[in-house]
């Protein structure tokens, strides 16, 4: 009798921490998914500066310079929801990165845009807003994996859908150029 | 925190018992007067540890980047909370020119970076980004408030106990207090003569090895966590190499750090005091150093640098290794 009731208790006892463990995790991995909302929003707002820093020196680079810019407002404008959402997004995404990056490659290109001296402040800044999104992706991935590998051990595996866990997506690379091994230059440290 | 005071409790309440043992002592004053002042003390040595050791240092926040190269360790701290999923730390710069860097604070959500002009001038911006991850591991893993509460409490003992030494020898604490007693006082006195022997050379020995045991205590934790950061920072930057190679920068740049005095030592990512014992193994090594082996830290995180690249299915290139 007693040690039922002991038994009894001990199970309710971990099923508790188990469910709060359990809902601290989907809620982190819902939060890391919002941080990179928030960065992907800053790097939206800091384009146009970006680009009206360099417009002056780089005048006949119009082409590189509105690429940059339609990517961007591209990328603005997916505002969806749902399962789809993250494709969506992160098509738009790499699609920026790929013109910004081109944008970076014209702008080494520019001695004269070097020399005022601004431009390492633009290529420290947009190196910043690439690995902030990165590292945003890369704590969200952490803790989605985190809470997809918690729900499906063993005992947890019991009470997750008690607390309606369900595996999320990661964040994946969709751009089979950006799989590539990007190409290094090292003469600028 | 719950140890000092209950320390200090010991200390207090422990008199109390040795009085009460050789003669008659109605109420445990000394020992609640103790307790609370330890209280008192921890209390304020927690609120205020953090600005304390800062001071202590002569940083000075950073709040609007001048510089380029302030500009780059504003954007890295930035980064790197974001990997770490912290809030944003407060950034300090140490006026030296040795490289180094500490963190310190309450929690993930009150914190501090500091780091030195000379590491900032000296790293890559990966190098950089992984000591910052360092310092960011120590704050997620509470590390700061531990270290910075220990540092002040290590203090604290030291002091209590100097000044309760003068008391003693100035004669006004009166360790056989029992001689105006009657006869029953006299008689209690000599029964308990064994528990007193006992309990009295318990207190003596407290008093004796307790800031060495404190400091075993700091030290012991700080070298395990010091593994611990070093393997949080290759979490959070995926780049192992980057910090065994800042590692080694500062570790050949390693005069003392002028500015970084004994007390706040083994907040920082190398011990500032250029100790030649961090770099030795060993029995003595390994209780008295604030930080483990640099050879030892640079060849684990190197280790963990190779296997990534294992895994990744690279070839190892000396680019990669350098």
């Amino acid at each position: 009798m007693w040690v039922l009731l002991v038994v009894l208790v001990v199970a309710g006892l971990w099923m508790i921490g188990a469910y709060n463990g359990l809902i601290s995790l989907k809620n982190q991995t819902v939060n890391a998914f919002k941080q990179i909302d928030v960065q992907l929003k800053r790097r939206h707002d800091l384009i146009p500066n970006l680009v009206n820093a360099v417009k002056g020196a780089m005048d006949f680079e119009r082409s590189t310079l509105e690429a940059v810019i339609q990517a961007r407002n591209q990328a603005v404008k997916v505002n969806a929801s749902g399962p789809e959402a993250m494709k969506q997004i992160s098509q738009a995404e790499n699609a920026l990165s790929g013109a910004l990056s081109r944008m970076l490659v014209t702008v080494e290109r520019y001695p004269q845009l070097k020399a005022t001296g601004n431009i390492g402040q633009l290529q420290e800044e947009l190196s910043s807003t690439e690995n902030r999104i990165a590292f945003a992706r890369q704590l969200y991935n952490d803790t989605a994996t985190q809470y997809n590998t918690k729900q499906q051990q063993f005992p947890t595996t019991l009470v997750a859908g008690l607390a309606h866990a369900s595996p999320t997506d990661l964040w994946e690379i969709e751009d089979q150029a950006e799989r590539a091994v990007p190409q290094v230059d090292l003469s600028r440290r | 925190m719950i140890g000092f005071v209950l320390f200090f409790a010991w200390l207090g309440f422990g008199a109390d018992i040795i009085w009460a043992l050789e003669g008659q002592h109605p109420f445990p004053w000394l020992g609640i007067a103790v307790t609370g002042l330890a209280i008192i003390l921890a209390r304020y040595i927690y609120k205020t540890g953090p600005e304390k050791v800062l001071w202590a240092t002569g940083a000075q926040e950073l709040v609007t980047p001048q510089t380029d190269s302030e500009r780059q360790f504003a954007n890295v701290v930035d980064e790197m909370a974001i990997a770490a999923g912290v809030a944003r730390p407060r950034t300090w710069i140490i006026p030296d020119d040795d490289p180094n860097a500490f963190a310190t604070g309450h929690d993930p959500s009150d914190s501090h970076v500091a780091v030195t002009r000379g590491l900032l001038r000296l790293c890559t911006r990966d190098e950089l980004q992984a000591v910052i991850a360092h310092e960011l591991g120590h704050v997620k893993n509470l590390d700061v408030r531990l270290m910075t509460t220990l540092a002040a409490l290590v203090g604290a003992i030291l002091l209590v106990r100097e000044g309760v030494g003068r008391m003693m020898r100035a004669g006004s604490f009166p360790v056989r207090g029992g001689g105006g007693g009657g006869g029953a006082g006299r008689g209690k006195s000599k029964n308990a003569g064994p528990l007193l022997a006992i309990l009295l050379a318990l207190w003596v020995i407290s008093w004796l090895v307790a800031p060495l045991v404190s400091q075993l205590l700091t030290l012991a934790v700080s070298r395990r966590r010091e593994y611990l950061a070093d393997a949080m920072s290759a979490q959070f930057t995926r780049n192992p190499l980057a910090l065994a190679s800042a590692l080694e920068k500062i570790e050949t740049a390693a005069a003392p750090t002028a500015a970084i005095k004994r007390g706040c030592a083994h907040l920082c990512i190398v011990d500032p005091l250029g100790h030649r014992l961090t770099n030795r193994e060993g029995w003595l090594a390994d209780r008295f150093a604030t930080h483990p082996p640099m050879s030892m830290r640079i060849s684990r995180l190197k280790g963990m640098g190779y296997a990534q690249l294992k895994k990744e299915g690279g070839s190892f290139t000396s680019s990669a290794l350098a």
